[in-house]
């Protein structure tokens, strides 16, 4: 099987020929397979942003090769638009990019920018309302009266009208609640179940990550520094800390735990899986 | 102890162009005293911003009243005086930062208030290396970092010299680096000089560093008191869409299987020492 | 990409000509453009010549740059050449089929181009070698006699100082409503005139309702910080004229003086 997204010698620079000129990314060499939940992780100014808007095209590499489920997106530069309607990319506080009159409007702006028929529009959109968790009662609203949880909600739509093969979200829970955090993420991840579609979720919340994905990107200094499951990328806590990231708070005290003697063999990231691994340790010796 | 900031029976509505009027706050007693480091927690719509935005005279309540330093909120020739004394950072620092060059913008408050230039040079200086910018003081604001700019909208308010500071989700929009310098700036403030700090937030990390914690849900205080205190109320917290830090979900975990853990813990340290503990008791 | 345009177009440095008070620098711009319209033969415009070089080379700022300032009104130039020469009556010099050149029409043509860049060299000078926040302060102050007859000069130079502040601010918004719209298929590149300006709507839209959404954040900011307009408002960055601007009004006040005097003696071109 090949892989849904190959990226090859990948490298980019910015203002080149400029004396401001830097490398974004630099020599990025990358394969995820079809139906993955992937965590991306780097800090601000890592490449991570750089990364993903090559993967629809919107960055276009200086050097290397992306391909998207085998086809190599820059051999032809006129079927761009069709790759970015393959790789759905929400961006950042996306509620800002919505312009239409009517919610239903406005999700239905990227399926009409496909040619797509009426009738394959309207279902789209209203598939594409229930899957993040919002009434049918709002399509005909204006966006501008939502809240701003709904709006971001209603933006993600937009994107998964398109039925993208590969969904990427830059930050989607930026600036929310908790609440609204675990509400958008929960859909993501129903999302990602019910369509099997391949998913890059870029976090700053190593919690979230741990939670949700199951496979982890990290990026640091414009470089690929590991692309590996959740587990092993958390095992490495001292490089990723170094870089300026945090591991989860649960994986900071078994860390510690293990410096003293305690769950040597074990790798933890989640309070679930700590609650479970301490009840059956403690529960154990009482018996 | 002496009160910076108190409401009393406080209630604001507002009216929709629908003529329907919106209740924001219903009935809210609260008091923050001089020095002292408050977190005001609640999610998106439970009228905290709304609350804070009481504090220095930006809104005035319908009903009840607000009292800085003792003086009500609704003074009319009090409102500058009432604005230096409460300082306010918001949460998108681009929307907050008016000249083109970061020294200027520190000078804004001053110039308004006409202070003497040589006063103002001197006080733009301290504020901005109270906040560690002072290297940056001719740097334009596009050319900083999200947590940079963040840093000099507070120094903007410092300048001020007000005995308060308060911070509407001033980190939200920032990545972990800018997260941790601002807190740590404000944390530094408050234990520094004193200032007095109102902290709105969603981040539970950031609250535990409270002194105390004031927790909002439609429009009320629904609870009150020490980190520790508060965040005890697992359920309650995650039942208004709040959370708790992991390290105080797993010791509730442990506790609610019958595990003697104590129902206090908020730091990593805490919990290592508890679980430690336990495990070489076991 | 658009973040890649540089604004303002002041080059930070600590020449004589970047010493100069801003209020005096705008004064001698006003005044240099003048010069340049009393100027009514090439004499004249030597002095002009060597007037605006040594400028250029105190300030410290690469002739290149300068030049390259020029380039986009070439056309301008070109064209008003053109008009001038064949337009103007005459003695002809030469004619190919019916265009006549004419010698007062040549003439004319390289009188007006060298007044035209003249003009954009000298007046570019004000703007490379003084911040933008320089100059708004230096307008303020110009302007504040007039407060007297209800001018708004603090509103206006506040209004400035706030589009200079926010327009790198939006330019990166522009970009990234731009990315995010293309990233759903918006196609901004092809068609005809009306579908571009169609495709304009998904950025032009949400940029407003952002940028209206912060100047609504930016004016409770502002009244955090105590900003109640112009009144009793003193300022950090104090402005004193020295002997540096008496000197700089002295030289510009003998090159008007030589060139009105050359316009005596040497017969006028227009």
């Amino acid at each position: 099987m090949s892989a849904m997204i190959k990226v090859e010698n990948l490298t980019h620079i910015y203002s080149k020929d400029t004396p401001f000129e830097k490398a974004a990314i630099k020599d990025v060499n990358l394969e995820i397979e079809e139906g993955e939940f992937v965590g991306v992780i780097g800090h601000t100014g890592s490449g991570k942003s750089t990364l993903i808007q090559h993967l629809n095209g919107l960055l276009k590499p200086d050097s290397g090769k992306i391909y998207i489920d085998g086809q190599d997106i820059w051999e032809n530069k006129k079927n761009i638009r069709q790759v970015r309607f393959n790789v759905g990319l929400v961006f950042q506080y996306p509620e800002y990019q919505l312009f239409e009159e009517t919610v239903a409007k406005d999700i239905a702006f990227g399926p009409t920018n496909m040619g797509l028929s009426q009738d394959e529009i309207n279902e789209r959109v209203e598939q594409a309302i229930e899957f993040v968790g919002l009434s049918r009662d709002l399509l005909q609203k204006s966006p501008f009266e939502l809240s701003g949880g709904q709006k971001r909600r209603v933006a993600i739509a937009g994107v998964i009208a398109m039925r993208p093969k590969v969904l990427i979200l830059d930050e989607p829970t930026a600036g929310l609640d908790p609440k609204g955090r675990d509400r958008i993420l929960s859909q993501i991840k129903d999302y990602h179940k019910r369509t099997g579609s391949t998913i890059l979720l870029v976090s700053h919340s190593m919690e979230d990550i741990a939670k949700f994905a199951n496979k982890a990107l990290v990026m640091n200094e414009s470089k690929l520094f590991a692309y590996d499951t959740v587990e092993n990328i958390f095992k490495q806590s001292d490089s990723i800390s170094k870089m300026g990231l945090s591991v989860p708070q649960i994986t900071k005290v078994f860390d510690k735990l293990s410096e003293k003697g305690y769950f040597t063999n074990e790798n933890i990231y989640t309070v679930k899986y700590a609650t479970d691994l301490l009840l059956k340790h403690l529960k154990k010796e009482e018996q | 102890m002496t009160e910076q900031i108190v409401t009393k029976n406080l209630k604001f509505e507002y009216e929709q162009e629908d003529e329907q009027k919106v209740l924001v706050i219903k009935d809210m007693n609260i008091k923050i005293n001089k020095g002292e480091f408050v977190a005001i927690l609640g999610h998106n719509g439970s009228g905290k911003s709304t609350l804070a935005k009481h504090f220095n005279a930006i809104l005035l309540p319908t009903q009840g009243a607000v009292f800085v330093d003792g003086i009500d909120t609704c003074t009319p020739n009090q409102l500058f005086n009432i604005r230096k004394k409460v300082g306010m950072v918001f949460q998108n620092p681009d929307n907050q930062i008016v000249a083109t060059i970061v020294e200027e913008d520190v000078a804004f408050a001053l110039e308004n208030l006409g202070v003497e230039p040589k006063e103002i040079r001197k006080r733009v200086k301290e504020a901005l290396e109270s906040v560690e910018m002072y290297q940056f003081k001719d740097h334009a604001p596009h050319q900083l970092s999200g947590g940079q700019k963040q840093r000099v909208a507070i120094a903007g308010i410092l300048a001020m010299r007000p005995e308060c500071i308060v911070l509407d989700e001033p980190t939200a929009m920032l990545d972990p680096r800018g997260r941790k310098e601002v807190l740590d700036t404000i944390i530094d403030l408050n234990a520094r000089y004193s200032t007095t700090v109102a902290l709105i937030t969603h981040y539970m990390d950031e609250a535990a560093k409270a002194d105390r914690i004031i927790v909002v849900d439609h429009g009320e205080v629904i609870m009150e008191g020490k980190p520790s205190e508060v965040f005890s109320h697992v359920e309650k917290l995650k039942e208004i869409g709040l959370d708790v830090p992991q390290v105080t979900e797993l010791c509730y975990n442990l506790r609610k299987e019958g595990i003697d853990i104590p129902d206090d813990i908020i730091t990593e340290e805490e919990c290592i020492q508890a679980l430690e503990k336990l495990l070489q008791n076991a | 990409m658009l973040r890649d345009i540089t604004l303002g177009q002041y080059f930070i440095g600590n020449s004589v000509i970047h010493r100069i008070d801003p209020r005096m620098k705008i004064l001698l711009t006003i005044a240099f453009i003048t010069m340049l319209f009393i100027v009514k033969n090439f004499i004249g415009f030597a002095v002009a010549i060597v007037f605006v070089f040594a400028v250029i080379f105190l300030s410290k700022i690469p002739l290149k740059l300068v030049v390259k300032g020029v380039k986009p009104i070439v056309p301008l130039i070109i064209f008003t050449s053109l008009l001038n020469m064949f337009f103007i009556s005459g003695k002809t010099l030469f004619e190919i089929g019916f265009l006549k050149i004419t010698v007062e029409g040549l003439n004319l043509a390289i009188f007006m181009s060298v007044r035209i860049i003249l003009l954009i060299m000298g007046t570019s000078m004000l703007t490379y070698t003084t911040s933008p926040i320089a100059l708004t302060d230096a307008i303020e102050r110009l302007l504040n006699p007039l407060k007297k007859i209800k001018f708004p000069a603090h509103e206006m130079a506040m209004m400035m100082t706030i589009a200079l502040r926010f327009i790198p601010t939006l330019i990166e918004e522009t970009d990234k409503i731009m990315s995010a719209q293309k990233a759903r298929g918006a196609d901004l590149e092809s068609g005809n005139l009306i579908q571009r300006a169609k495709a304009l709507i998904p950025i032009l839209i949400p940029l407003f309702v952002s940028a209206f959404m912060r100047a609504g954040e930016l004016a409770m900011a502002m009244e955090c910080r105590c900003y109640q307009g112009g009144q009793g408002r003193t300022r950090m960055r104090e402005l004193h004229y020295s002997k540096l601007d008496v000197y700089s009004a002295i030289i510009m006040a003998i090159s008007i003086v030589l060139i009105v005097l050359i316009n005596i003696f040497v017969p006028t071109i227009i």
